[in-house]
């Protein structure tokens, strides 16, 4: 039988199926990359329609691509780069007990998280004030391609699905942090970070791959 | 005797114990009750359906009506109970006693998954408030997009319900890796846990790009964002690739763990140790991987490039080859076997005979002249009904036999058990049968009415329907009969070898009292 009832300083104890704190974490983890694996199949389904129709209409794709500003995108991309690497930096810091430092940085992320989505909220709003809807509620009246609607169909539901992850993503950095704050998180447990931080790290390198694809096309 | 002491089901009491509950045992439960009733529910309109197409012409309901029972049969069918049905509900019970766990590895998102199930339910449900859905189970765009019903509830709620099943796949899939029991090496495990193993896999892996494609047609029918849209430069076959990208994957979500059971019930009814252990195995991987390259053959007339169709025609026929390694392996388990004919050995028997017919149909149907013929008739319904009903609702009836008296510790009515089985053999046999010569002679499927010369076998098929029907209900009388007043069942009722025979019955909360030690294969027999 396993030894139970091993509480960590934070006051953490393993649950009952597993064998020691150890042995939860790895399953944790474990699971956390199973679950990644489902988000990269499910964005993967949007990013084979968008390579199948920007194959078919390259004038609609360049034409769409113009309205988007590279300089928002590259702002939005090193703010994640940024959010990333602080987010790496907490979990190495709850790994060293260093709650302060732990806490610090998963603030900055989360204003990272936010100043993306104040961003987004930037230009999506320009692109509503132009009339560039997705679907059926696009009211553009220059546009050159035909079913340019279409482009902003797939602007919209990829970076809106991304940007739900973000919003997600915040609302797991907010709930890590309460508990960072509440020094649950040390050396021998911080399971919760860990499995968030992996999340985040998804959700960055998912605009990684948006960022050209929409942008810089 | 061990329903008198301490087990799972006295651990704590009452219904909020239950609808909180996070033990593994009690979720499987759970699923079976809500499996249960929405078989129930989808069986019910599988008669109506049968009922109006008796006669040509409109019998009980006119066209509209029929093309939505016929949505919602097919639809509860497969979300809600056959994807369900093994994994979730017989699975979540067995496999962590098979592997000698005290549970699986994420209680709380098993939990979860139960409510994600329900929730998506629900929403389906709601549709019929706005008339239903008229599209069938498979939501072909353009017309999924323009019907004027409440189709977008039950994408939605199809779209829930992908949650349910993830869930349940991360769950099994750390669960196998990290909590298997000491001396339990990957070879050890029986062979139910290989089947749920690569159905995991499937669920993590397919279900996400049905959950895409699900919202991406609610978005179309919301925002109108054309990607599958004709009118808007979209194309309703990259529709049909996404959807079956999933869907035929999902065909082999339904059908491993149900190979998974009929291992295990082969072996158990046979008194002997299960031929090529190792060959079943990896095959229910190797059928795992080739469901994924595949898909196209739902496609042959959708204007998918011919060198498409003939890739995809003859990867389809690959699948015979681990299938057949699996249907050969289990008849040379019979082989000298002390076969004993209990009823969930009567089911497991039923599965191979049915199953091979729907098995050996699904090649002549994966050669490309024959599809042009057969697509979209009464032949494909009959192949997809061999295979689902008498390959995997075989298994989970059998399954639910076998397990009874672990799961509630209690012995049901043989004798009124083995005459549901024979009402469901011989009636799905009298259903389905006909309809492959009703196929063969060009009947279309999904319509209320039929041509006068279809009418005699569809009368024979209505009939079975109704025998199938009547055998369910013996079935359902077996199981409540056996809940209130069974015999209180011996740990190993059966002489079983496997891991969840070695505990009470039924299990103690923590599944074993003392953590056990695995020293040698599954099925030690002789």
């Amino acid at each position: 039988m396993s030894t139970d009832n091993t509480v960590t300083a934070g006051g953490h104890k393993h649950a009952h199926h597993f064998r020691d704190g150890l042995h939860e974490f790895e399953a944790s983890k474990f699971g956390v990359w199973l679950f990644l694996a489902t988000e990269i199949l499910m964005f993967g389904g949007l990013f084979v329609g968008y390579f199948l129709y920007q194959s078919r209409y390259p004038e609609m794709f360049v034409e769409g691509a113009s309205f988007l500003d590279w300089r928002y995108g590259s702002v939005n991309t090193i703010v994640l780069l940024i959010s990333s690497l602080t987010m790496a930096l907490s979990i190495h810091y709850a790994q060293k007990n260093n709650k302060k430092a732990c806490v610090t940085n998963l603030v900055i992320t989360l204003v990272c998280a936010g100043a993306f989505m104040v961003i987004k909220y930037l230009e999506y709003s320009h692109k509503f004030h132009l009339g560039l809807f997705p679907g059926e509620a696009f009211s553009y009246a220059d546009a050159v391609a035909p079913n340019l609607a279409m482009y902003f169909s797939f602007y919209f539901l990829m970076t809106g699905l991304h940007g739900s992850h973000v919003l997600i993503g915040m609302g797991l950095i907010i709930w890590v942090l309460i508990r960072a704050s509440k020094g649950e998180f040390n050396s021998e447990y911080y399971t919760p970070l860990e499995g968030v931080g992996l999340f985040w790290h998804l959700v960055d390198l998912i605009w990684i791959y948006l960022f050209p694809i929409l942008y810089l096309i | 005797m061990a329903s008198s002491t301490h087990n799972y089901l006295n651990h704590e009491k009452g219904l909020w114990s239950w609808l909180t509950t996070l033990d593994h045992k009690r979720i499987g439960i759970m699923y079976m009750i809500t499996v249960l009733l929405f078989f129930a529910i989808g069986g019910t309109f599988a008669m109506l359906l049968r009922t109006e197409l008796i006669a040509p012409g409109e019998t009980i309901f006119g066209a509209q009506l029929y093309n939505q029972a016929m949505t919602f049969h097919g639809a509860i069918m497969v979300f809600m109970v056959i994807i369900p049905g093994i994994p979730a509900f017989i699975g979540n019970f067995i496999l962590p006693l098979h592997i000698g766990a005290k549970d699986v590895a994420f209680p709380r998102l098993n939990l979860l998954s139960w409510y994600c199930l329900i929730v998506g339910a629900a929403i389906t449900f709601v549709s019929l408030i706005y008339h239903g859905s008229d599209t069938g189970w498979t939501f072909y765009t353009p017309y999924s997009i323009e019907t004027d019903n409440g189709t977008t509830w039950v994408v939605l709620g199809a779209f829930v319900m992908g949650f349910s099943s993830i869930l349940t796949g991360v769950n099994f899939v750390t669960t196998v890796h990290k909590l298997r029991c000491k001396g339990m090496t990957f070879f050890r495990m029986p062979l139910m846990v290989w089947g749920l193993y690569s159905t995991a896999i499937l669920q993590i892996l397919a279900t996400p790009v049905l959950g895409i494609t699900l919202l991406l047609l609610a978005a179309e029918r919301i925002l109108g964002v054309g990607i599958f849209d004709p009118k808007l430069g979209g194309d309703p076959v990259l529709f049909q690739h996404f959807f079956w990208f999933y869907s035929h994957p999902a065909v082999y979500i339904m059908i491993l763990p149900a190979m998974g059971i009929i291992s295990e019930l082969i072996t158990a009814f046979s008194r002997k140790t299960i031929f090529g252990y190792r060959a079943i195995a990896f095959s229910s991987i190797g059928i795992a991987a080739v469901s994924f390259f595949v898909w196209g053959h739902h496609m042959f007339v959708s204007g998918q490039s011919e060198l498409a169709g003939v890739i995809f025609s003859l990867l389809t026929m690959l699948v015979g080859v681990p299938t057949a390694i699996k249907t050969f392996n289990w008849v040379a388990t019979l082989y000298k076997g002390s076969v004993q004919f209990q009823s969930p050995m009567l089911y497991a028997l039923g599965f191979l005979f049915l199953f091979t017919i729907g098995g050996v149909t699904g090649i002549m149907l994966a050669t490309i002249g024959m599809d042009v013929h057969f697509h979209d008739t009464y032949f494909v319904v009959a192949h997809f009904h061999y295979v689902m009903v008498g390959g995997t609702l075989m298994a989970i009836m059998g399954g639910i036999y076998y397990w009874f008296p672990k799961m509630f510790g209690k012995m049901y009515n043989e004798l009124a058990a083995q005459l549901s089985f024979l009402f469901i053999f011989i009636g799905f046999n009298v259903t389905f049968f006909p309809q492959f010569v009703l196929g063969a002679m060009g009947m279309p499927r999904r319509y209320f009415d039929y041509l006068p010369i279809y009418e005699p076998l569809n009368k024979i098929s209505t009939f079975g329907a109704y025998m199938i029907g009547f055998g369910f209900l013996i079935g359902l009388y077996v199981i409540i009969d056996g809940l209130l007043k069974g015999p209180k069942a011996s740990d190993n009722p059966w002489g079983a070898k496997t891991l969840e025979w070695q505990t009470a019955s039924p299990p103690p909360h923590e599944n074993f009292l003392t953590e056990p030690e695995v020293t040698a294969g599954p099925y030690e027999y002789r």
